[in-house]
């Protein structure tokens, strides 16, 4: 049974959180992890700065462009994984990455890295399942998480994605990109009950979700939640204080009581 | 014949894109088929191009440029004489009729320079369609004519503020405005760049370049020319034209934009200079850093400063069937200016990339070759930066700030 499966046992739906490595800095990243923890995440998703993010609204953007400038780079993002770990994380960290850095490192390399890092699992918003086999592969080799994506328009390629995925499946919950909603399509619950139904390991809803009421009625459909941009946008919102050494355990705990509202259980 | 079922040209091409937009990039290579095969929707496309667009389009005799250079002939292909005074619309009106056909009347298109937005902008007004427009805020700037221009035809152009504010930047906004609105707006990519089925739609609304140019060739010198050249960006212009031209005995040359020299950082000389990387859904020859960061790339011509190049192009490099060369700002100017003078032609500065290294190829060449151009816009879009250039007034700082975003 994955982690993630054990976790539904227990009673518990998952709430995992995205932060950006390197956003607003390498140290404040570390210590972002441990308050998530401590707030109840399940697993931590980091994602990897990137210029030209294809699936990310504006709040996940100016997080990447911020973590570039502090020169923030995959390789330096995974090397932050040991630090959150001697820092007291111990739930998984899952890497979020556009494939082109990976292709750039080369996958020997990245999976090297992976393993040396102790990453847990990985996901890559903009390698489809026609393009993913391989590496899709070369994960479940290695125990390694390949988290899939299905969106409102995968219809016929629901089934396929949902049985080769790992870990949990991420479902997106509407169409566009990352970014807060103020409301959703009342579809998007016949949608996450078509997923449930053919997905055999637990299904996290993502995209948009910005608040634990929303977060709840998530939950009623689907296993679990993950939680970016509204995350992101309290780290913009406390960037200052998270910078400083004197003020960052307030700005942390301010952002660990906002991920304690998303969590839940049955 | 490429590309494969995977929408692969060798190790390039694919479907690099967001889950959301699988099933409709399939929607759409479905309905494409569907359309290649029906006799009617070729006629209605082959009818817009005559009518509408003029085509088709001459096949100049370069006859003072010939003898001032003495050697090969050097013939142009008019594509400035389309309407809207480039090639792009050769492929807007295939898109445009193709959206039609699958019911969707609103169009989303990216453009840098804004030939390609005023050509989605005119066959949308033609076809009474709604067009939104995705353009770097600093292109809105600097080609404020061609912003005008779309804003009369109807369409509503957004400025685009993130990344460093130019096409790259454009594109992925259309992108994610596509991925939001996938449903009921139909997506018109300007070049043979973007996801499978995109480069292949592109090429094939442009290969009427080539193969008209074959046939008027053919009735002028009773033959094919030894050389064919043409620019590239994401290249469209370049990959209509030689795409006809694939299987025959003629040297094929792309020329990309060296900008201030491919060994400083300010060119945009992608298959040169570029690494395998992902861009726009693509696999495809890439400027970026070490770490896969995308480099913002530089051109005097706005029209060829994009990072990647068409996947179908980066295989034909890797294969040695076409070669890829690079002019810089300075050389494409130079020729620009000889074209205007000899010829009587105001060339766009993207075409007078190939233009300058026709002149070098023909003077090794002998008077009975011939040397085929590809002139794929006309120059009137380019005053500005032509009166800037010729008063010593391209801005240092812009160069700077450029240089500088590489990160």
């Amino acid at each position: 049974m994955n982690y993630f499966q054990s976790l539904m046992e227990q009673n518990k739906k998952l709430f995992i959180p995205f932060i950006t490595a390197g956003d607003p800095d390498a140290e404040a990243t570390i210590a972002l992890a441990l308050s998530l923890q401590n707030a109840g995440a399940s697993a931590i998703e980091l994602g990897i700065p990137y210029s030209d993010p294809l699936a990310d609204g504006p709040v996940i953007q100016r997080a990447s462009g911020r973590a570039l400038k502090q020169g923030m780079n995959i390789v330096k993002a995974m090397e932050l994984v040991p630090k959150m770990r001697e820092n007291g994380v111990e739930i998984p960290v899952i890497l979020f990455t556009y494939y082109n850095p990976v292709l750039q490192l080369g996958e020997e390399n990245f999976f090297a890295l992976m393993r040396e890092n102790n990453v847990d699992g990985l996901l890559i918003p903009d390698l489809p399942f026609e393009e993913n086999q391989r590496i899709r592969t070369r994960c479940k080799a290695e125990n390694l998480y390949f988290i899939s994506m299905v969106a409102p328009t995968s219809s016929s390629r629901l089934k396929k994605i949902a049985e080769a995925s790992e870990g949990f499946l991420y479902c997106v919950s509407s169409l566009g990109v990352t970014g807060e909603r103020k409301e959703f399509d009342q579809n998007v619950f016949n949608f996450i009950k078509e997923v449930k139904a053919v997905s055999p390991i637990p299904v996290a809803v993502g995209f948009g979700i910005s608040s634990g009421e929303q977060a709840r009625k998530m939950n009623e459909a689907g296993d679990g939640v993950v939680v970016g941009s509204s995350i992101i946008r309290q780290v913009e919102e406390l960037h200052d204080q998270l910078i400083s050494k004197a003020d960052r355990d307030e700005a942390l705990q301010k952002i660990e009581a906002f991920a304690r509202s998303f969590v839940q259980t049955v | 014949m490429y590309p494969d079922i995977k929408g692969r040209y060798g190790d390039f091409g694919g479907k690099f894109v967001p889950e959301t937009l699988m099933e409709p990039l399939e929607e759409l290579e479905n309905a494409y088929r569907d359309a290649a095969a029906d006799p009617a929707f070729g006629e209605e496309y082959v009818r817009l191009l005559k009518e509408y667009s003029g085509r088709p389009t001459a096949l100049t005799f370069a006859e003072n440029l010939t003898k001032s250079i003495g050697g090969a002939s050097i013939y142009l292909k008019r594509e400035d004489l389309n309407h809207t005074g480039a090639h792009k619309i050769n492929n807007a009106i295939g898109q445009a009729l193709l959206a039609k056909r699958m019911g969707k009347n609103q169009l989303i298109a990216e453009t840098g320079a804004g030939q390609h937005g005023v050509a989605a902008a005119t066959v949308a007004a033609k076809f009474g369609m709604k067009c939104k427009v995705f353009m770097g805020a600093e292109d809105v700037e600097r080609q404020q004519l061609n912003v005008f221009r779309m804003e009369l035809l109807g369409a509503e152009v957004v400025p685009v503020h993130s990344g460093s504010k130019t096409l790259k930047d454009a594109t992925n906004e259309a992108i994610r405005y596509w991925v939001q609105h996938c449903e009921d707006h139909f997506y018109m990519i300007g070049s043979v760049v973007g996801p499978h089925p995109y480069p292949m739609i592109v090429r094939d609304f442009q290969k009427v370049i080539g193969e008209e140019s074959k046939k008027q060739f053919a009735e002028r010198t009773g033959g094919l020319p030894d050389k064919v050249i043409a620019c590239v960006g994401g290249g469209s212009n370049a990959i209509g034209m030689f795409h006809p031209f694939l299987n025959d005995e003629v040297e094929l040359i792309g020329v990309e934009a060296a900008g201030k020299g491919i060994d400083t950082p300010l060119h945009a000389a992608t298959i040169t200079k570029g690494t395998n990387g992902v861009i726009h859904g693509s696999l495809t020859y890439l400027i970026q850093d070490e770490f896969g960061q995308i480099i913002e790339p530089y051109s005097i011509s706005a029209g060829l400063d994009y990072p990647g190049v068409g996947p179908e192009h980066a295989h034909l490099a890797d294969t040695g069937r076409v070669q890829y060369i690079s002019a810089t700002d300075q050389e494409a100017l130079d020729a620009l200016h000889r074209t205007a003078k000899e010829e009587g032609l105001l060339a766009a500065i993207e075409s007078a990339h190939a233009l300058a290294k026709a002149f070098i190829i023909a003077e090794t060449m002998s008077p009975e070759q011939s040397i085929l151009v590809c002139l794929s816009g006309r120059g009137d879009k380019d005053v500005h930066t032509l009166m800037k250039a010729l008063k010593g007034e391209v801005d240092q700082d812009e160069l700077l700030s450029i240089s500088n975003g590489a990160k």
